[in-house]
């Protein structure tokens, strides 16, 4: 380390012009000599006794604040109980009002006190290159190779490789471990819980949903699947939106057969980064993402119509049960959610396949 | 006091006996500290950070890291029989049950947001001055790890308290992290113990958020510190200050009162804020379910410019052989931070190749000295400023009335127009604050007294400026130029050969030559017309 500016006691020629605090020598660490605290120093102002004097009724004040907010600290915890949330207002706000003032006043007090009471410095110490100096470079240096032929890690090749070859394993140790993290993907993303059959229920409430209810145009309703209300695994991929058209108004886009009277269900999944596409324009039919702003037409097969979202969320083919109420009539034919690296184009596949069965 | 204390002298000697701690502080107790405001910008994040680690180790006592399903029977009333994770009841706990522990709650996140605005300011600073110079790039880097460790740190500690703000960040790490081409589902099903959301995830990232980042948080914060104190702080240039010494207050006991005082500011200030400014309601929010958001979620602030760009991007998605390669989310996610983060990294080495500058630099650059460096920074900083403010879209237009997809495609442009003008206009700035240093020099400070002189001419006086002011100006230092001039054999020098040479020697011309040197009467505009005086302008003036 190079920054000893301080000047030892063989080192006269270093000796910077003005340096203030150099203990006198042969002195004990703060020993016992009688510190020359007066003397005038260069660069350093001493401040003006009289006001020093003012200052210091100042700051003896502000730290006085600080005790009794400190006080008032404690009796605020002892006195404001919480519970409520009008309770625990008042609590935060005399716990935190008697912290803020007492660490203010506090720190005021110090500002008066280094800028009013210790004197003003403008001291200069030397600074010296980083750089050790070119002998001890040397001598490292030469140690190093004189350790190293010592140590014989150069000389004894077969050590050495086998000392490499030993570290590689090893080195892969933890990644290996970190296998348990998690199981691995297989097909799991290109699945959810929806199957023939199962019942559209409404999020929230739970209750089943009957075509024959569902009939104002333009209505929307955030639907999951029964038996997976509470199931977040099952919801992060399942969850609905279920809009009713008048039928003319559906374009070409939406898949006719998978609607019941209007009754569209898109995955409430966007296709972006996953964030529930909540918001719903009735008079543009417009599904939006609150997230990144992905819209998609909800009348056109739920097609992008703006934003960073790539491909139209999903549309999850639904009929009704003997009683009329909402039931799935298959699985989404393609991966719902965000577009991951195995996914492929699911859209033309799927098209293909439908394609086949008609 | 004319000497120390027995109880002092006595631990003093234990210590030294045992350590030497003497000859440490014989160094360093009147370590000389130069003094700017600016240089205090640092210690923002430092008492940030400490705060942030007593905050914190308060709210683990109650905090509880579980995805495990719970019914909430505390004393919120409106979310009594709600189902949801024992880490939003916990967070609820601490909110309502626990004396204190919402102002604890408030003032970490208070803490967390100023932390990383203290680096950032801090690194602007460090940028704009050139004290990243060497022997100072090692600290550059380190410090460019910690901002980008604290970006990770809080994304971490928000994603904890599992509301429904807090899963929508989640969620968007999410898809984010299963974008990334060949590995992007098995990094996910690895982060999140299968698929998302899964069970795991809140307790994976409490020990990343509360032991392993901190840790080396802490551990990088030492270094960097340590460093500053070996290498010593850099000084703006002034009377008396030279490359080779450096002019303050000693550490005792002057500049370690201020400190005290600093940090007790810092403190007061977030205790004011945990007290005063609601931050995060987790209440008003609810338990997470994948299933809901609400509209106008918005990110702490630091995550602000990754949001910005995944608003901006264009639908693009490349699909080939069976697979997908989501740009419209990998562009954003990654290109915006790889180019701030890779840019300030590389920054300090790519100067130091293009100026050829190999010395030591102790005194700071004024901005405007150093033009291109000042320029390119505030282009930066244009950049992370346009994809910030876009991640406040859907407020921008609600608040300004201006159609929401007209601001997503105003900042398409934008993101790339905004730089170039920041560029442009931040170099004309620096040049016009060189020729106003340069015409202070020259000619002096208008003093408001006007004289006539004898033949009936008006002068304004012209008075030197002060010392401390003119020696400031003229600590602007020469920025070196590669030499790329060939020999009369038509061979240019070492180091300029080849494409690269030519094109390293251009851009040293470019990035060194200074317009308007101090010493030069450079500016070609009549100066003398542009001063009060009356009449002729080949008359001798009164300074001088």
């Amino acid at each position: 380390m190079t920054d000893n500016e301080l000047p030892g006691p063989d080192d006269e020629a270093r000796v910077p012009r003005r340096v203030i605090g150099t203990p006198a020598q042969g002195t004990a660490v703060l020993g016992t000599r009688p510190a020359t605290a007066e003397v005038e120093t260069p660069g350093v102002t001493l401040p003006d006794p009289a006001d020093a004097r003012r200052a210091e009724r100042t700051v003896t004040l502000l730290f006085f604040i600080a005790f009794l907010a400190g006080i008032a600290f404690i009796a605020s915890y002892v006195i404001f109980q919480v519970g409520d949330i009008d309770s625990t207002g008042v609590s935060n706000a005399a716990l935190g009002g008697s912290l803020t003032v007492a660490l203010l006043a506090l720190s005021a007090g110090v500002v008066v006190w280094v800028r009013r009471i210790m004197p003003k410095y403008n001291i200069v110490q030397e600074r010296h290159e980083m750089r050790s100096d070119g002998d001890t470079r040397d001598y490292v240096g030469k140690t190093f190779v004189a350790g190293a032929n010592e140590s014989g890690f150069v000389k004894h090749k077969m050590m050495r490789r086998t000392l490499l070859l030993a570290a590689a394993p090893l080195g892969l140790a933890p990644l290996v471990l970190l296998k348990d993290l998690g199981p691995l993907p297989g097909t799991s993303l290109r699945h959810t819980v929806w199957k023939k059959g199962m019942k559209l229920v409404v999020e929230g409430t739970g209750q089943p949903i009957l075509a024959s209810d569902f009939d104002s145009p333009g209505g929307i309703l955030s639907v999951v699947p029964e038996g997976y209300e509470h199931d977040l695994n099952a919801l992060a991929k399942a969850t609905l939106i279920l809009i009713k058209f008048r039928p003319e108004d559906l374009k070409s886009g939406t898949i006719k057969n998978w609607t019941y009277d209007g009754i569209v269900a898109y995955s409430k999944i966007c296709t972006h980064v996953g964030c529930p596409a909540a918001l719903y324009e009735q008079t543009t039919h417009h599904i939006l993402c609150p997230c990144h702003q992905s819209t998609f037409d909800a009348t056109d097969g739920a097609k992008v119509i703006f934003g960073p979202a790539a491909r139209p969320l999903p549309q999850l083919p639904i009929g009704v049960d003997g009683q009329g109420y909402l039931i799935a009539q298959a699985d989404f034919d393609v991966p719902v959610g965000p577009s991951f690296w195995e996914r492929g184009d699911a859209e033309a596949d799927a098209r293909e396949a439908r394609g086949n069965q008609s | 006091m004319n000497e120390t204390p027995k109880p002092i002298a006595g631990t003093a000697s234990y210590l030294d006996d045992r350590l030497g701690a003497g000859s440490f502080l014989k160094r360093n107790l009147r370590k000389v500290f130069p003094d700017h405001w600016s240089f205090l910008l640092g210690e923002i994040a430092l008492y940030s950070f400490i705060i942030l680690l007593l905050t914190g180790t308060f709210l683990t006592f109650w905090f509880k890291p579980s995805m495990q399903h719970v019914i909430y029977a505390g004393s919120y009333q409106p979310l009594v029989g709600v189902g949801m994770s024992e880490a939003y009841a916990s967070t609820l706990h601490i909110s309502f049950e626990v004396r204190g522990g919402l102002l604890i709650r408030q003032m970490h996140h208070w803490a967390a947001l100023l932390f990383v605005a203290g680096m950032t300011v801090h690194m602007l600073r460090v940028f704009f001055t050139g004290a990243y110079r060497k022997p100072r790039e090692l600290n550059w880097i380190i410090g460019v790890l910690l901002l980008t460790l604290a970006l990770a740190e809080g994304l971490t500690g928000y994603s904890l308290p599992d509301d429904l703000l807090s899963g929508a960040g989640l969620r968007i790490t999410e898809g984010v992290a299963i974008s990334i081409p060949v590995v992007g589902t098995y990094v996910t099903f690895f982060l999140f113990g299968g698929e998302y959301p899964g069970e795991d995830v809140i307790s994976r990232f409490y020990s990343l958020h509360i032991l392993l980042i901190p840790g080396i948080l802490l551990a990088l914060i030492s270094a960097h510190m340590v460093l500053m104190w070996v290498q010593k702080h850099t000084q703006m240039p002034g009377p008396g200050r030279t490359e080779h010494n450096v002019v303050g207050a000693p550490f005792y006991p002057a500049f370690m009162a201020k400190a005290g005082a600093y940090f007790l500011f810092t403190f007061a200030c977030i205790a004011g804020l945990g007290t005063f400014a609601q931050i995060n309601p987790i209440w008003l929010f609810g338990p997470y379910t994948p299933a809901d958001i609400s509209a106008g979620s918005q990110p702490d602030w630091y995550m602000g410019f990754l949001e910005g760009a995944l608003r901006l991007m264009p639908a693009w998605e490349i699909n080939f052989l069976g697979h997908t390669v989501p740009l419209s989310v990998l562009i954003p996610a990654l290109v915006p931070m790889g180019i701030i983060m890779t840019g300030l990294a590389v920054y300090p080495f790519a100067e130091q190749w293009i100026t050829g500058d190999r010395r030591e630099h102790h005194l700071a650059d004024r901005p405007r000295n150093a033009p291109v460096r000042t320029a390119i920074g505030m282009s930066g900083v244009a950049f992370y400023g346009i994809l910030w403010l876009m991640g406040a879209n859907d407020w921008i237009s609600a608040f300004f009335h201006i159609g929401l997809y007209e601001t997503t495609i105003i900042g398409r442009f934008a993101i790339f127009i905004g730089p170039a003008i920041a560029y442009w206009v931040t170099y004309r700035i620096c040049l016009g604050l060189q020729r106003r240093d340069q015409d202070i020099l020259s000619h002096g400070v208008e003093s408001g007294v006007i004289k006539r002189l004898p033949h009936g001419e008006y002068i304004e006086v012209h008075v030197p400026p002060a010392e401390d002011i003119a020696e400031h100006m003229r600590g602007k230092k020469e920025i070196p130029i590669v030499p790329g001039d060939e020999d009369k054999d038509g061979i240019p020098p070492k180091g300029v050969r080849g494409p690269i040479g030519k094109l390293r020697a251009k851009a040293s011309k470019f990035y060194g030559t200074d317009h308007v040197p101090l010493d030069g009467d450079g500016h070609g505009h009549g100066h003398d017309d542009e001063h009060a005086a009356v009449g002729a302008g080949d008359k001798p003036r009164e300074l001088h």
